[in-house]
């Protein structure tokens, strides 16, 4: 499989500062620190949409930064397209953002509120293209009308604008160049229910036609079933599910993606169904568990699970890192 | 059809502004006090404005058989001991008053602005330096500071100028570095980013002009501020030098008439003084208001 963007072994910690975490280094452990991603393999291939699923706090954002060096990964490599993303000086990497976009999740807070529609979509244009300022005042209002705004938005401020109107304006923005690769980070989590199937719905269809590779991060798992082709499961810093989004809905393996299904709701009062529900909290990830990081929450941890565990390919395509599978 | 659009467009974007422009002034005049203060300043700016026409006599002509007349029709403030008319004088005064703490205001936001914001996105030694500098120079109590550097560099125009602006960059920069570290958490700082701006872009930009509306508060504040500093740095003789008439300087001179009775000399200078400065606070009050919801209803 040829692959557009590839990420290997991702690590991004955040030591912790202050009296206690010093004490600690000196007291000759290691330097505690927050293990928001905590090594991570992905492969996305072209024209394909990959879920990342997880609960708040398990590192899907932190991923989604250092992906685009937003943040700079404490370890890994990032292969865009046979370019080392990790190694990248800033100038060049500037030059390839036009390739590499992102729909942030709160679409009021990621609008400059002093720039209007048409500067804020105008700006990945002005700096990544060659074309005069005629020519982007066509592609602006071609942009637009791709994510179904009228013209007439064209002067407003982000404030002036509905919610959904302020998300499609962001995906504008991130559509604008023509990026190759695109992060969705929570596009939809902010809005209302009623508009997010339509966001959704905009989102696959922008991808068919401008053959983009989508990043889609969610909680959300019936919009990841509708949306992506392949789902990696994220607890704690790590994978721990990965399969192509069919089996893993239908057979999914890993204790927490079974938690994960059996809390989506089933229209039908008579549906037999698994009920895995796991102990507890999700541990600091600052003192992660050893061996398997869902040991202290799982129904079926057996004296084995304090052994260290990696994905494997348990079926063709379908990876798993527990160690009772 | 695309030319009928874009006139549809433009009138929209007019009238848009338009009704921008009518809100805000609005609020700002709803207040009866701030309007009185918002019309005092612009009073006293076309006043010194238009001095050379507005002033009855020649500020600096002297007079010996005019010297110390009281209030009257012909010389409405009085004149002084050489005979110069007082009410010119003043007039005059304000140019130079308002000349020199607006430039030193001007200076020390552009200053404060530049090193806070850089300080405040950088972070690491950049902040560091930064504020260990602004600290060193909130060690001195303001005024002392002031006197020490027009009396080492000598009290010209400009020098006073120099020291006021030194004094108030840190208020400018420690504000804007507050802004700015807000600032760049948010979300749009990192849309800025993705969507392939150079750093300086993002910093004036993106994020400056959002953290301007505490900027124009502080610095019409710090104004009225600047404006008592001139005054109070020549009324010991350490500011602007006569026989160039300045507000602070005339009030010296006046206070050695009071007990001789002739009051006029220092009343007229000190309520210029005072006017001016207590008009910019309350303006600075009034914007906090408006530009700051944070503050609102808060006194």
């Amino acid at each position: 499989m040829s692959s557009l963007l590839e990420a290997r072994d991702l690590v991004k910690h955040f030591p912790l500062k202050g009296i206690r975490a010093w004490l600690s280094a000196m007291g000759g452990g290691a330097r505690p620190a927050v293990r928001a991603v905590d090594g991570i393999s992905l492969r996305l291939a072209p024209g394909e949409t990959l879920g990342l699923v997880g609960e708040s706090g398990c590192g899907k954002s932190t991923v989604a930064r250092c992906l685009l060096r937003l943040i700079e990964p404490s370890a890994g490599r990032i292969l865009f397209d046979r370019t080392d993303l990790s190694a990248l000086p800033d100038e060049p990497l500037r030059r390839l953002r036009r390739d590499l976009q992102m729909v942030f999740q709160d679409p009021n807070a990621s609008l400059n509120p002093r720039l209007t529609v048409r500067r804020t979509v105008d700006e990945p244009l002005r700096l990544h293209t060659t074309l005069t300022t005629a020519e982007r005042q066509d592609a602006v209002r071609e942009v637009l009308d791709r994510v179904g705004l009228g013209p007439e938005l064209l002067h407003r401020y982000p404030h002036e604008l509905s919610g959904g109107q302020r998300q499609r304006v962001n995906i504008a923005r991130a559509i604008a160049t023509r990026p190759r690769f695109v992060i969705l980070d929570e596009p939809t989590s902010a809005l209302d229910v009623s508009l997010r199937a339509k966001i959704i719905l905009l989102l696959d269809d922008l991808r068919t036609r401008l053959g983009m590779t989508y990043l889609f991060i969610s909680h959300d798992l019936a919009t990841v079933k509708y949306l992506a082709h392949r789902v990696a499961v994220m607890y704690l810093g790590t994978i721990v599910e990965e399969a192509p989004t069919r089996e893993l809905f239908s057979k999914p393996l890993h204790p927490y993606t079974r938690a994960l299904l059996s809390a989506i709701p089933i229209p039908d009062p008579d549906a037999k169904r698994e009920r895995l529900i796991l102990a507890g909290e999700v541990p600091s990830p600052i003192d992660i568990p050893t061996g398997c990081r869902l040991r202290t929450r799982c129904p079926l941890a057996q004296p084995v699970c304090a052994e260290p565990v990696g994905l494997r390919e348990v079926t063709p395509n379908h990876f798993v890192a527990c160690h009772l599978v | 059809m695309r030319e009928t659009s874009a006139m549809a467009e433009a009138v929209v974007l007019r009238r848009e502004r338009a009704r921008r422009a009518r809100l805000l002034w609005r609020r700002l005049t709803k207040d009866r006090l701030s309007l009185a203060a918002g019309g005092a300043i612009v009073a006293i700016m076309l006043a010194a404005l238009a001095a050379p026409w507005l002033a009855p006599y020649d500020p600096d002509a002297t007079s010996a058989s005019d010297a110390l007349q009281r209030v009257s029709l012909r010389h409405w403030m009085g004149t002084d001991v050489y005979g110069r008319d007082l009410l010119s004088r003043v007039i005059h005064a304000a140019r130079v008053d308002l000349l020199v703490a607006l430039t030193a205001t001007a200076v020390a936001l552009t200053w404060g602005a530049f090193l806070g914001a850089v300080a405040g996105y950088r972070g690491g030694w950049m902040d560091q330096l930064v504020m260990r500098l602004v600290d060193t120079i909130m060690a001195f109590p303001a005024f002392i500071l002031t006197m020490g550097i027009t009396a080492t560099l000598g009290n010209s125009t400009l020098n006073v100028v120099v020291a006021i602006a030194i004094t108030h960059v840190p208020i400018y920069a420690r504000l804007l570095r507050g802004e700015m570290l807000k600032a760049r958490e948010m979300e749009y700082a990192e849309a800025a980013r993705t969507v392939g701006n150079r750093p300086a872009r993002i910093v004036f930009f993106h994020l400056l002009p959002n953290c301007v509306p505490p900027l124009i508060v502080q610095a019409t504040l710090a104004m009225g501020f600047a404006i008592l500093t001139v005054a109070a740095l020549s009324f010991i003789g350490l500011g602007i030098q006569p026989p160039q008439s300045e507000w602070g300087y005339m009030t010296a001179e006046g206070a050695g008439y009071i007990v001789s009775g002739e009051w006029w000399l220092f009343l007229f200078p000190g309520v210029a003084i005072m006017v001016t400065v207590l008009a910019f606070n309350l303006i600075g009050d009034a914007l906090r208001d408006v530009l700051d919801p944070r503050m609102r209803g808060v006194r």
